[in-house]
Parts: structure tokens; sequence; C-alpha cells
């Protein structure tokens, strides 16, 4: 036996702590308060008053921010949902071993594996007004009747959602994969035997079993959509008129184009106790049994 | 699979992924080979005339080599300061005792599920104040701070499964603890290692918000604030932008065929037991 080293853990434990507690944790409660205040970057003649509650009326009461949280709703909601579903379908394919697989594998890896940055920028290119390819796709040759994807509100939201959906619903595939790998051949076996068809088994066994590490997909992919920031900034810089402007640009937006500090962090607080909501109740159905079998 | 149709339909199936996962990124990255008459052409011309006038203007002109190093010193450099301390506290918090390193562990894992937003503010000004806006240690830091969660998870799992007998057996050949830490279990834990590094590696070559909001200094910016600010004269110069995406891209292409098996796993750690 070890002795337990009490003193020796915490002084391991100390950098990595020291470097959380400065980077995450006081951040964070420094968002708090610099909610409070009204701070312009570039005008420190102006001081940082104290303004209570101000930011917070201001931003209840600007109907972009409204807009912003909406589009975002619409966007976490749709995208999580495709991806999960989408997800699935490449889980249940990679599950299957045949030759080939681990190729399979590799090309539904790549889409995570690349800069969100790059995959915004084929969107782009594939998204082209004049000579994109899926203009090019439903219309062929006849030029006149290409849609500017990007330029038109409804339009421009739907393509940010589906640059979204390709580039992550490789890590949800993961995620139900990992799921589906705990589920005993056995059963399968069993329910063959006594003459359960491929849609039997999936409904019987597979989707009963898989349905914790669905759950757990769907609240990472969640919390994760509400972060959306790089696709929105490359594809459509927010446009057009405020159409793809998410949570996190808008914030990024006030607080580093326009200065608005004070204001700036009365949003990204905002944004936090969204997404805080969501990662407790993630942490109170799956982290304490997660954390009990891990470790 | 046993029935024919059945097995038609999986094969479609498989393809369909394939098309699906690899398609419109071939096609992006096709352009890099092409020459802008051929990038706006309609109908599309599927074959590349193979020019590498986009690669020698992205290299020349647009200074790509220039990102490209930043990204190496940036994505190396968090990657080494996360494993360093991801290896001691993990190991701290495998043979800490099981409740305190519950508690630490669900902290710890908070600290990864928080948006990036709520933090940019106080950690720019922090930045500006150290007067590390524009430096590598302004953007590593933060990275390292992002990745630890995840590291940190992966390395205490893989720990754990360490038997404590390996350790006792150098502690009476005259190992101090750090010693037998340094010499015996760190070199058994390579593979877990290796798996946090790529994961960390990955995450910090990729990241984008905080290296467009630290790094505005276009001597310092990496590779993503390159591509997502790439400019053009008259047009969008897409041969340059697809030659940039994929010199960034092919390492991680790289990794991902050599190691996809770790990658699955690392990632599914963090979510589900693995």
């Amino acid at each position: 036996m070890i002795r337990k080293d009490q003193h020796l853990y915490l002084a391991l434990l100390l950098p990595a702590i020291i470097v959380l507690l400065l980077f995450i944790a006081a951040p964070i409660i420094n968002s708090f308060f610099l909610s409070f205040h009204r701070i312009i970057i570039g005008l420190p003649q102006l001081k940082t008053p104290f303004v209570a509650l101000d930011n917070y009326l201001q931003l209840l009461k600007d109907p972009i921010a409204r807009h912003s949280f909406f589009i975002t709703i619409i966007f976490v909601a749709l995208t999580t949902f495709f991806e999960l579903l989408i997800g699935l379908f490449l889980a249940l394919l990679i599950h299957h071993r045949f030759p080939g697989r681990g190729a399979l594998r590799a090309c539904v890896l790549i889409p995570w594996a690349i800069p969100t940055v790059v995959s915004a920028q084929m969107w782009r290119y594939l998204f082209n007004d004049a000579y994109g390819v899926i203009n090019y796709m439903i219309f062929g040759a006849n030029t006149n009747s290409y849609i500017p994807w990007l330029a038109l509100p409804t339009t421009a939201l739907s393509s940010i959602i589906v640059a979204d959906i390709w580039k992550t619903s490789s890590f949800a595939a993961l995620l139900i994969l990992a799921g589906l790998q705990v589920i005993p051949e056995e059963l399968y076996q069993a329910a063959k035997v006594d003459g359960a068809i491929v849609w039997q088994r999936f409904r019987h066994i597979t989707w009963p079993l898989i349905r914790p590490a669905l759950l757990i997909a769907l609240l990472f992919r969640t919390i994760d959509a509400f972060r959306v920031f790089d696709l929105a900034f490359v594809m459509t810089q927010g446009g057009p008129a405020d159409a793809t402007n998410v949570l996190q640009l808008y914030g990024y937006k006030k607080m580093f184009v326009e200065g608005w500090m004070g204001y700036g962090s009365a949003v990204s607080v905002c944004i936090f106790i969204i997404v805080l909501v969501i990662a407790v109740a993630y942490v109170k159905m799956v982290g304490r049994r997660l954390l009990e079998a891990n470790v | 699979m046993g029935k024919l149709p059945n097995k038609i339909l999986f094969i479609l199936g498989v393809f369909l992924a394939a098309a699906f996962s690899l398609a419109p990124f071939l096609w992006f990255v096709s352009a890099a080979f092409k020459d802008q008459t051929q990038i706006t052409a309609i109908p599309p011309e599927w074959l590349p005339s193979f020019s590498v006038e986009a690669f020698s203007s992205t290299v020349t002109q647009h200074g790509i080599f220039h990102y490209l190093w930043n990204s190496v010193i940036v994505a190396g450099g968090a990657t080494l300061v996360t494993i360093i301390l991801g290896a001691l506290a993990g190991y701290a918090l495998a043979r800490l005792s099981r409740g305190w390193a519950q508690i630490t562990l669900m902290g710890i894992l908070a600290c990864a599920m928080f948006p990036q937003i709520a933090i940019v503010g106080p950690v720019w000004r922090f930045l500006k104040f150290m007067g590390w806006l524009n430096t590598y240690q302004g953007l590593i830091l933060p990275y390292v701070a992002l990745t630890l969660p995840l590291a940190i998870w992966i390395l205490a799992v893989f720990f754990r499964e360490m038997p404590e007998e390996l350790e006792s057996a150098a502690l009476v050949d005259g190992c101090t603890r750090l010693g037998s830490l340094v010499r015996v279990i760190i070199p058994l834990s390579a593979p877990g290692l290796f798996t946090a590094a790529i994961l960390t590696f990955i995450y910090a070559w990729n990241e984008f918000f905080l290296a467009l909001l630290i790094m505005t200094d276009p001597a310092r910016q990496t590779m993503p604030v390159g591509i997502a600010l790439f400019q053009g004269e008259h047009t969008i110069p897409w041969g340059e932008i697809a030659a940039a995406s994929l010199i960034t891209t092919a390492p991680l292409i790289f990794m991902v065929l050599l190691f996809q098996r770790r990658i699955v796993t690392g990632l599914s750690a963090g979510a589900i037991k693995g």
C-alpha cells in the first residue's frame, strides 16, 4: 500500500487549479461584477460608474437582443435535432462490423476534425450566389433563378444550420456509438433466435438501451450549440439584417466592436445562466452516475 | 445482415454517410487546384487543372507560413502545458480519497461547460493589464484553461487503472513519490497522455473566437484567424482560401487517419464510461 499523502496531492493539483481559477472561475465572477457597471473601452476618462441593473434593463428593451435570443433558440433546436438524427444513423452504420468500417469511421471524423472556420469558408463557397455548386445542383445552368442563400434572412439562417449539422453530427455519432458499444451482443442473438426482424430489434433492444447515450449527446450538443460564433462570423457576419446575429456574436459585437464592456458583460452573463441551467440539468441526470462509474 | 435487400440498403447507407462527410470538403479543396475561371465556371468543372498558382500565392502574397508558425507555437505550447498540468492533477485525483476526488472532478468538469463568451471580457482585460495581448502566452494560457478539464478527466480515468503495486515497488527501490510518478506511472500511461495530447492539440489548432480577440496584430495571428479574415483585392480569392484551408487541415486529417481509434475513445471518455 502506498501512503495517502494529501499534501503531495494538493501540490500536484495546484497548478491546474490556479490556471482554471485565473482564466475561468474568476472571469465568470468578474463578468457578473462588470455587468453592473458602465464600462466603455477606449473612453477610460469616463471611469466605470456603478449603474446597478441598467445594462440588464437596456438588454431587455433592445429588440436586436430579443431577436438574437429568438434565432439562437431556433438554431439550437434545429441543429441539435438533426445532429442527433444523423448522428444516430452514422453510429448505427459504424457499429456494424464490415470491411471498410475503419475507413468509414475516418471519413465521418473528418468534418469534426477540421477547423470550424474552414468549414464556414467551405459552405460560403458551396452556397455562393453566382457559381455555388448547391445552386447548380438545384437549378442547373439557369443562373437567373440562383438563390443568394447567404443574403436572404431565412435562407441565411438555414445555411448556417446546415453548416453546423454537417460539422458536428459526427461528434453526436461518437457519443451515441459509445452507448451502442455497451449493449451486449447476446441480446441481439437471442432476439434473432426469437425471430425478431431488424426493425423490431432496433425498437426493443437498441432504442431503450441507447437512450441514456442519446440524452448525453442531446445535452452536450445543446450546450455547445449556444456557443455558435465562428460559422455566423465567417459566413454572414450576423447579417443580413441581423438574421444570423446569434447571441455570442451579438455579445462580441457589443463588447469588442462597439466597446460596451459593461453591457456586453450583461449579455454574456445571460448566456452563461442559460447554459448553466442546461449544465445543471445534465449533471443532475447523468453526472453523478458517471463519476461513480468512472473514478 | 442476412437478406439481400438489407445488405443493399446497408451498403447504400455507408456510401451516403461517406458522401455526406467527404463530398463537400473534397469539392471545396479541389478549388485550391483550380484557376479563377475554373472556380467561377457554370456548369462547374469537376476536374481541376492542377494549377499550383493558388498555393504559391498563399505562400508568397498572403504569407501563410507565418500564420502556420504561430499556430504551431500556440497549439504546441498549449498541448505541452496542458499535458504536464493535466498529468499532475490527473494523478492526484486518481490517488486522492474518493469523496474529494469526486467533488474536485465535478468542479473541473463544470469549467468545461461554460460558454467562452462568459469569460472573454475579463480575460481580455486581464491580458491587457498584463501586457499579454498579441503575445503567445496570452493565447496559450486561456487554451490551457479550456482544454485542461477534458485532459484531466481522461488522465484521471487512465491513472486509476494503474495498479498501486507498481508505485509501491518503485518506492521500495528508493524512488520518491514524484520520482515514481515520473519514472513508472507516466511512461506506462503513454497511450492516455497521447490521447489527451491529440484532443488538446486539435482544439488549440482550430480555436477561432479567442484567437480573434487576443491576436489583433496580423504578425501574431493563427491560421483560423488568417483564413476567416482572408481578403482579396477584387473578388473573393477562393483558390487561395481553399489552399490555406487544405494546408491547415492536412495535419488534422493525418491525425484522424492514424489515431482515429484513440480519438473516438478519448472523446467518449468525456461523456460515457469508455
